[in-house]
């Protein structure tokens, strides 16, 4: 597998930026944790689709982006907002079906929204959320701003018809996004392998005459430094890039799914290739980091997902008659 | 689009090569360019989705699908997304999104461009759905679904598109849910949509003339807000009722009216409530065959006489 020649180059980065970079990621990693713990003692309704092990492309994408750009997100999103600027505390409470959730408990896991910082919500439906991001930077560039819009999708989705449409109308029309495609392998528990032949879902990218890579999604700095320039390339008037992340999930499609369909020496390489661990050692070996300053992080971090957790667990639920509110505006 | 810029067009050939498969948007492209009244590819979904994704960033799309037929390979879009994006995020946004798309047979284009779908739309919580039937209420009521937050289905019958009436120069707009009375009556009510209101009226004055039955005819403009106030009302007062649309019958548009009137007004009904609607079949091509699946004047009058 060939990867961006970027994986192992040194890029211009702040110091401050690649802390912040560290940060965010280690608060999705022990966001999903706490999830996954809080759905273990019955306190998540619904199911769940944790993004623990994507973390660097979430983070990778949306440190290329400013607060006024746009995102769009999947059933596997929490990583996709919180990466975005998302309030933890009112993360936590939608997932728990909270009032003070960010969706006032209406839509749950697979449903995020906030459009203060840009985040335009996440579809549940596999690939529907390609055309509404196209369109996002259709608007974009009617309205001409200088914003741009990433796209959040996985392998799965690129096999949908939407995936194919909106790619061609992005590019026919010189739209300002990133298509982000994070190829975890699986579509559920189908393996790329058996539902298209080809390795690299970027190469697809050739169709619609676009700019299409394939890079290690595990490498934090890679995605950073490719969105940049797609996100430079977008700004420009350049148009759309697809960008393939190849990753993994640490655990299953959703909560109650084991991943038998794995072989288990696949799962302890990807677990080797961490990203977390991958970006902790190479900040350490540039010097940017010290076993203190990491240690002070990682206490910091706890502490506001735990905060998110109290946050949540204190908030009410919705009235059930507040269901019948927002169907129209 | 001339008094707010966020205003834009998207759809298949709407553009100065074609106007619209119907002319809709004839003369569009020229005034107002191509940015704003863009031909799109053959991407129903992406047209919708697109359409989505600039209503809920601040403009105000208008998408045309080129048959109603083909809003089923838009559906997730328009069902799934167009509807439920307010809702699923907490009201956070609306969807200021109109869909234009026309609807109904008569000109013999068989299975994949005739059927009327208008139940599909009404059965969606978070949709409007917005149905003229003459060329003032098409101006009225697509300012009014242009300025709405909510998604809006807006049916247009084929048969409609060259049909005369007075439409006023000035910016007028006719709230939904509110529905007409087309002719006044006092022996019997129908209540009849699109197209299905040209024949109601034609079978009205017939039924008139021969029979000398007074018939109310009401146009509930639009189907989903749903302007029950005014369907109870002239029921109560004529004490029969008959309900009459193009889709077939099925848990369509008749039924849906049907029901509402059995739940709030069975007490002053004098005989049972009739529905006319397209039989059950896919849209047949023989100029006989559609002739004998989507309900005329004939099958209107019959049924009002078996009432009466």
């Amino acid at each position: 597998m060939t990867y961006s020649k970027w994986g192992s180059t040194m890029i211009d980065v702040s110091r401050e930026k690649l802390v912040e970079m560290y940060r965010k990621m280690l608060e999705i990693r022990y966001f999903e944790e706490k999830v996954f713990e809080l759905y273990g003692q019955n306190l998540v309704p619904g199911t769940i689709h944790l993004y623990a092990g994507q973390e660097a492309v979430a983070v990778g994408v949306c440190s290329a982006l400013r607060k006024e750009d746009y995102i769009t997100s999947t059933h596997r999103g929490h990583g996709h907002c919180i990466a975005k600027g998302a309030d933890l505390k009112r993360v936590m409470a939608e997932i728990l079906g909270r009032k003070t959730g960010y969706c006032k408990g209406k839509g749950g896991s697979m449903h995020i929204a906030d459009f203060s910082i840009g985040m335009l919500g996440a579809t549940a439906v596999v690939g529907a959320g390609l055309p509404i991001a196209t369109g996002a930077a259709l608007s974009v560039k009617l309205q001409k701003t200088s914003q741009v819009v990433a796209c959040f999708f996985g392998d799965g989705a690129s096999n949908q018809g939407t995936f194919h449409e909106s790619l061609n109308m992005a590019a026919i029309w010189k739209l300002p996004i990133l298509f982000v495609c994070e190829n975890n392998l699986y579509a559920m528990g189908t393996s790329q392998s058996r539902v298209m032949l080809i390795e690299n879902i970027a190469d697809r990218a050739a169709a619609y005459g676009m700019v299409g890579t394939t890079i290690d999604g595990n490498d934090v700095l890679a995605v950073y430094q490719t969105a940049r320039e797609a996100v430079e390339r977008a700004r420009k008037g350049e148009g759309p890039t697809l960008i393939e992340c190849k990753t993994y999930r640490h655990k299953g499609h959703s909560r109650m799914d084991p991943a038998k369909y794995r072989p288990k020496e696949e799962v302890e390489e990807w677990l080797k290739k961490d990203p977390i661990k991958r970006f902790q050692d190479r900040l350490f070996e540039m010097n940017v980091l010290t076993e203190d300053e990491k240690g002070e992080i990682e206490r910091a971090v706890i502490a506001e997902v735990e905060e998110a957790v109290k946050f949540a667990l204190e908030s009410p639920y919705p009235s059930p008659e507040e269901a019948l509110e927002d169907v129209y505006a | 689009m001339l008094r707010d810029e966020r205003v834009f067009l998207l759809g298949e050939d709407i553009g100065r090569y074609w106007g619209g498969a119907f002319k809709v948007t004839k003369g569009l492209a020229e005034e107002f360019g191509e940015e704003r009244v863009r031909d799109t590819p053959i991407s129903e979904s992406a047209i919708i989705g697109v359409a989505i994704g600039a209503a809920i960033t601040g403009m105000r799309p208008v998408a045309e699908i080129m048959f109603g037929d083909l809003t089923a390979l838009a559906m997730d879009q328009i069902a799934n997304q167009a509807a439920k994006l307010r809702y699923m995020f907490g009201g956070q946004i609306s969807v200021p999104l109109v869909i234009r798309t026309p609807f109904g047979g008569g000109v013999n284009i068989a299975a994949h461009h005739s059927q009327s779908l208008e139940a599909w739309f009404m059965h969606v919580p978070g949709l409007h759905v917005a149905a003229p039937s003459t060329p003032y209420d098409a101006k009225g009521l697509l300012k009014t679904a242009i300025r709405s937050e909510n998604p809006v289905v807006f049916c247009e019958h084929k048969l409609l598109y060259p049909v005369e009436g007075e439409v006023p120069e000035e910016d007028y707009m006719i709230p939904f849910g509110t529905a007409t009375i087309r002719r006044e009556g006092t022996d019997i009510t129908i209540v009849a949509t699109l197209y299905m209101v040209h024949k109601a009226l034609n079978a009205a004055k017939t039924l008139e003339k021969e029979e000398g039955i007074n018939v109310e005819v009401v146009d509930p403009r639009t189907l989903v807000p749903l302007d029950k106030k005014t369907i109870i009302e002239s029921v109560k007062k004529t004490g029969r009722v008959v309900v009459v649309s193009e889709d077939c019958k099925t848990a369509g548009v008749t039924a849906e009216i049907s029901a509402i009137i059995a739940e709030e007004a069975i007490d002053y009904l004098d005989a049972p409530i009739k529905r006319v609607a397209a039989m059950d079949t896919p849209i047949p091509f023989s100029p006989p065959l559609e002739n004998f699946v989507i309900p005329d004047e004939n099958r209107i009058i019959r049924a009002v006489k078996e009432i009466v």
